[in-house]
């Protein structure tokens, strides 16, 4: 895509979407639509961190259900409105993923995969053993009964979700476009080597694990709402982790389109098999897909893509 | 080519009475030496004498148990032991690491952007480049390519152009000669000499190599089991030294 090209039709895709809420009375298709958004903003948040500094963050069900469950903590307390929850979700998040990026940074490779894993299953432990979100049975959470300019809230969750994703992705791609995006290649390739030239390792990667962690939060936030019944084992649930892995994978880490592109197909393939087939396919259709674009593109699609015109070029 | 670098700045290395090890492991036992500014100074050891340990401790990679490291400029001595690598660059010391150790899956232009990281070298950014580009023409044919599909002459080539975009004062070349051809190695000899006298470099190289390192050498150092075996005041004293044949060439 044309470098200049990016915020118009970025700006676009909202209108598009929140046109397409006035036109389209069929809840469902936004009801799935959200899903594979939401999936666009937890494989872009994933990717600045795994993709672009080479951490692999097995936790992000952790940052996605702190997020959530910060915002079913606001919502019994203050009744906040969304924007707050919002906000406030991508903050805890955000400071989550500070601390653990400061606790866990030394590890390298699988080790730090696996102190993620143990983050999530804290996380978790505390949020069944907080009473006043739910604890283990969970909690319910009422929408809002009227919203402006939707005629459902489920439509309205769409766009929000919408700008989330259209905003992620806008902050993904300018980081990888600027002298941060730089340095974190640099630690992903040779981070000895980064250190020698004089880039600043140790803060840039907590900016990573702080980026990536504020935008899983945010993801998180609108989802009570979405579901109105939140539990820990839904919100913490290993799929949320697994798919942010694949997700980019599949599509291609290197850019901040692999993961657009990873999440929209795999979350489509998702969402259609859980109605056509059954839901419990989901995660064998990612491990599936997953285990073929390791061997036939190990660059993602995009990487496939951009190879086969450089070759076609040539020619 | 200096205009643009503002004022020249006079440069010292002091190194007194360093102990560094891992661990348990003593590599250095008490190292002085001392790099003045404008000299290249080779530091000769066979692996595992402590060369490269001591160059950790220059850089703020390895953490001195002993002993001090002052930087002086213009007469204003700096402490580095305790800083990070990042303020050890930022001061104006960069490091060609050995084994090159560069940034394969980034092009040789991305590679040599991140030399740039420090934050008074990107001001002239554009002037580094063209520099590095001049210096390295092969660099500038090649600069969309990965840096790790290149040869190990052109991989060189880079990780020395890299360290000269943070726009040092002094450069420290750990090991140019490793796993290079004896023609390549001796063309990079040459090619550290000619890079030091246009940008007015003050260059401590170490190397295994004696006979191409002390071509360009000023003075040189010979460190044998983590001590200072020997101190040469002129090439020559090193060529002629028993101490250099016994230790060093093995002869």
């Amino acid at each position: 895509m044309a470098a200049k090209a990016f915020w118009p039709v970025a700006i676009a895709l909202i209108l598009a979407a929140i046109g397409l809420t006035q036109l389209l009375a069929n809840e469902y298709y936004f009801f799935a639509a959200y899903v594979v958004l939401q999936f666009v903003v937890l494989a872009t948040a994933w990717n600045i961190l795994g993709g672009y500094t080479g951490y692999v963050n097995f936790g992000s069900a952790a940052f996605f259900a702190v997020g959530a469950y910060c915002s079913v903590a606001l919502i019994k307390a203050f009744d906040a409105p969304l924007p707050v929850l919002i906000l406030a979700a991508g903050a805890v998040s955000g400071l989550i993923g500070l601390a653990t990026g400061y606790l866990t940074l030394r590890l390298k490779g699988v080790y730090f995969a696996i102190a993620t894993l143990a983050l999530a299953i804290v996380l978790e432990t505390f949020i069944t053993n907080w009473d006043f979100v739910g604890g283990a049975s969970g909690t319910f959470v009422l929408r809002p009964k009227e919203v402006w300019l939707f005629d459902s809230y489920i439509k309205f969750l769409f766009a929000v979700m919408m700008v989330l994703a259209v905003a992620a992705v806008g902050i993904a791609r300018s980081i990888e476009r600027s002298k941060l995006g730089r340095g974190l290649a640099a630690i992903r390739d040779d981070e000895v080597a980064a250190e020698c030239m004089g880039v600043p390792t140790l803060r840039l990667k907590l900016l990573a694990t702080t980026i990536s962690g504020t935008l899983m939060g945010v993801a998180g936030a609108p989802y009570p709402y979405y579901v109105t019944y939140l539990d820990p084992l839904s919100a913490f649930n290993l799929s949320y982790a697994v798919n942010a892995i694949a997700m980019p994978m599949i599509g291609g880490t290197m850019t901040w389109l692999g993961p657009v592109v990873g999440a929209l197909l795999l979350g489509t393939a998702q969402q259609v098999a859980t109605v056509t087939i059954s839901s419990e396919l989901n995660l064998l259709i990612v491990g599936v897909m997953l285990v073929g674009f390791v061997i036939l593109a190990p660059e993602g699609i995009v990487g496939l893509v951009r190879k086969t015109i450089r070759r076609g070029r040539r020619r | 080519m200096r205009a643009w670098k503002g004022p020249i700045l006079a440069s010292r290395l002091i190194i007194e009475e360093v102990e560094a090890g891992y661990g348990a492991v003593r590599v250095l036992h008490g190292v002085s030496m001392t790099i003045d500014n404008g000299e290249t100074v080779v530091l000769l050891g066979t692996n595992g004498n402590g060369k490269s340990t001591l160059i950790k401790c220059i850089m703020g990679m390895v953490r001195p148990g002993a002993g001090t490291v002052v930087l002086e400029t213009d007469g204003v001595g700096t402490d580095l032991v305790g800083k990070t690598p990042q303020q050890v660059v930022d001061l104006g010391i960069a490091l060609v690491p050995e084994g090159r150790r560069l940034f394969p899956a980034l092009t040789v232009e991305e590679n040599l952007m991140l030399g740039a990281y420090r934050p008074a070298a990107r001001r002239h950014l554009d002037a580094n480049l063209a520099f590095c580009y001049d210096a390295f023409p092969v660099l500038a044919e090649r600069h969309r390519q990965l840096a790790g599909s290149m040869s190990g002459g052109e991989q060189q080539m880079l990780a020395i152009a890299r360290a000269l975009m943070s726009e040092p004062e002094i450069l420290i070349v750990d090991e140019p000669s490793v796993g290079l051809a004896p023609i390549l190695v001796s063309r990079m000899i040459a090619k550290i000499k000619e890079l030091k006298e246009r940008r007015s470099l003050t260059v401590l190289m170490a190397e295994q190599n004696f006979n191409q390192a002390i071509k360009i050498a000023d003075r040189g150092y010979i460190i044998v089991h983590g001590e200072i075996a020997f101190r040469g005041l002129e090439p020559e004293a090193l060529r002629e030294n028993e101490l250099v044949k016994r230790y060093y060439l093995g002869a």
